[in-house]
């Protein structure tokens, strides 16, 4: 079996606010149906909540930190982690040691926790 | 407002940016602390005037904004459908002075995060930080109250939700993260200074705030040099500020100013700092201690003739080497002028980079050819610096020194 990732581009909304409560039964339709061919996937907040982070020149160099989305268009989605940190710091360190944080860029978008 | 009111207003404004931090650490949710605080302050100017203001205004308004945030939490859950059952609040009746202290500047390097962009860490801090309301923050940052009120929603949604922690930083972090936090306070304060006068803002509740904020932060850091550099220069030129505005509230050039009216525990204050921040640096100078000693140049000297302008030249050609911008290019070219005669600022002037021409640029430039003889270029010119963004006052002096010129 081989492996995709299903990326989604929508509107910039909040999923989090109750006015997509409907949306989001759509989405969950959708998960419980594909249950045995989902493997992960989430949510992500509007891109208000986004920290890009680049690393200059190599590795270990300084950290510099942009608030918002990535917005160029030089590079290409490449890749994706899914990170478990205490807070923003730590996801941008972590961030920080991706390779993609000196070739290009790291896009850190906080995850809406479904559930609890 | 009347005097009594405004008195109240200000103790509610100076202890509730105090306490607003230990609640944002508490309640874990800046929104929530501002809100709990907001529903205090307004209950204080309900109440005091008839109660008179208690004997401990910090204690009251934290026990009132406890019971504020317990009842909304209360409130919510129950909205939500869910027990939160036991929940308390731990926070003490009173707070210790060290212990608000330690939590404002967590708070402080909260709103300065470098996740946040510039604009936004300015602007929450002005509303945070400093107690400024949404039509204050805007007449300081130039901007109308709905776009302060949705940078201010989407800063806090971004630090709730991306989880920006409230956190004095790590020793190895602590110098790119305090660097950020005398940024923003540095401009928070330029921007609060520099509107001050005209019909902008009348209210000098903003710069105080800086000033306060800058005190808070050398105090709690008195070993780093940045700070100390930040608090002088501030210092310097708050020093300066009960001659730079005339009886109708314009602004009065250096040159014009009565320096009997400086302030001379201000400028003793801010050279003392500059001094400790420049020993500590051995020798390297950042660009705040480099204004400072620009501003301390100026402070020096009992008029504006016995000013050392050579020295001032060369603190402004380490200035650019450090920082290069046109405002210290143009600040440079007068210096120039100074020491060498008016042609030579002129060419200072003309050797700038090319960029798009600020009616500032033009306003030096028109006063530099008045001064070199050249009255009808320099009419002309200044009539070219009467951009529409120029402030109502400077306009006023700009038109005075058009009309002066063309009379002569």
């Amino acid at each position: 079996m081989a492996q995709y990732v299903a990326l989604t581009y929508t509107a910039d909304v909040d999923w989090s606010d109750p006015e997509h409560a409907e949306a989001m039964r759509e989405y969950s339709r959708f998960g419980a149906e594909h249950r045995n061919v989902i493997r992960g996937g989430a949510p992500l907040y509007p891109t208000s909540t986004a920290t890009t982070v680049r690393v200059v020149g190599a590795r270990g160099g300084d950290v510099v930190t942009a608030d918002g989305p990535y917005a160029e268009t030089k590079e290409a989605l490449t890749g994706f982690y899914l990170i478990e940190a205490a807070d923003l710091d730590e996801a941008v360190r972590v961030a920080a040691e991706i390779p993609a944080a000196w070739n290009g860029a790291v896009e850190v978008r906080p995850v809406i926790e479904l559930g609890g | 407002m009347s005097e009594p009111h405004h008195a109240l207003a200000e103790i509610v404004r100076a202890e509730g940016t105090r306490i607003v931090a230990t609640l944002a650490r508490t309640l874990g949710d800046l929104q929530s602390a501002e809100d709990a605080m907001q529903e205090a302050a307004v209950r204080a100017l309900r109440e005091w005037p008839r109660t008179g203001v208690p004997e401990s205004p910090r204690a009251w308004l934290i026990v009132t904004a406890r019971r504020a945030a317990i009842d909304r939490i209360r409130r919510e859950s129950a909205r939500a459908g869910k027990e939160r059952a036991g929940m308390e609040l731990i926070l003490p009746g009173d707070l210790p002075d060290t212990v608000v202290r330690d939590d404002q500047l967590r708070l402080i390097f909260t709103c300065c995060h470098p996740a946040l962009s510039l604009p936004a860490q300015v602007t929450l801090t002005l509303r945070v930080l400093c107690g400024l309301d949404l039509p204050q923050i805007a007449a300081v940052l130039l901007t109308t109250e709905s776009a302060v009120a949705k940078r201010l929603t989407r800063t806090r949604g971004k630090i709730a939700r991306a989880r920006i922690p409230y956190r004095v930083p790590s020793d190895e972090e602590l110098p790119q993260r305090l660097a950020a936090v005398c940024a923003v306070i540095h401009a928070s304060y330029t921007a609060a200074h520099s509107r001050l006068g005209g019909d902008t803002v009348r209210d000098p509740g903003a710069t105080r705030e800086a000033v306060r904020l800058a005190r808070l932060v050398q105090a709690a850091m008195p070993d780093e040099v940045m700070p100390a550099a930040v608090l002088a220069l501030i210092l310097l030129t708050e020093a300066r500020t009960p001659a730079r505005l005339d009886e109708h509230g314009d602004p009065v050039i250096l040159a014009e100013q009565d320096r009997t009216r400086w302030d001379r525990g201000l400028i003793a204050e801010g050279l003392r700092l500059l001094d400790r921040s420049l020993r500590r640096s051995g020798g390297v100078a950042d660009p705040y201690q480099l204004q400072a000693a620009i501003a301390a140049e100026h402070a020096r000297a009992a008029d504006y003739r016995d000013t050392d302008w050579a020295e001032i030249v060369r603190l402004y050609d380490l200035l650019l080497s450090v920082r290069p911008d046109d405002a210290a290019r143009i600040a440079r070219a007068v210096a120039v002028a100074e020491a060498h005669g008016p042609a030579a600022g002129l060419s200072a002037l003309d050797a700038m980079p090319r960029g798009p021409v600020t009616h500032r640029w033009q306003a030096v430039r028109a006063e530099l050819l008045a001064r070199d003889g050249h009255l009808t270029e320099a009419a002309d010119g200044m009539r070219r610096a009467l951009t529409p963004d120029v402030n109502a006052a400077e306009r006023r002096y700009r038109e005075r020194r058009i009309a002066l010129w063309e009379q002569s």
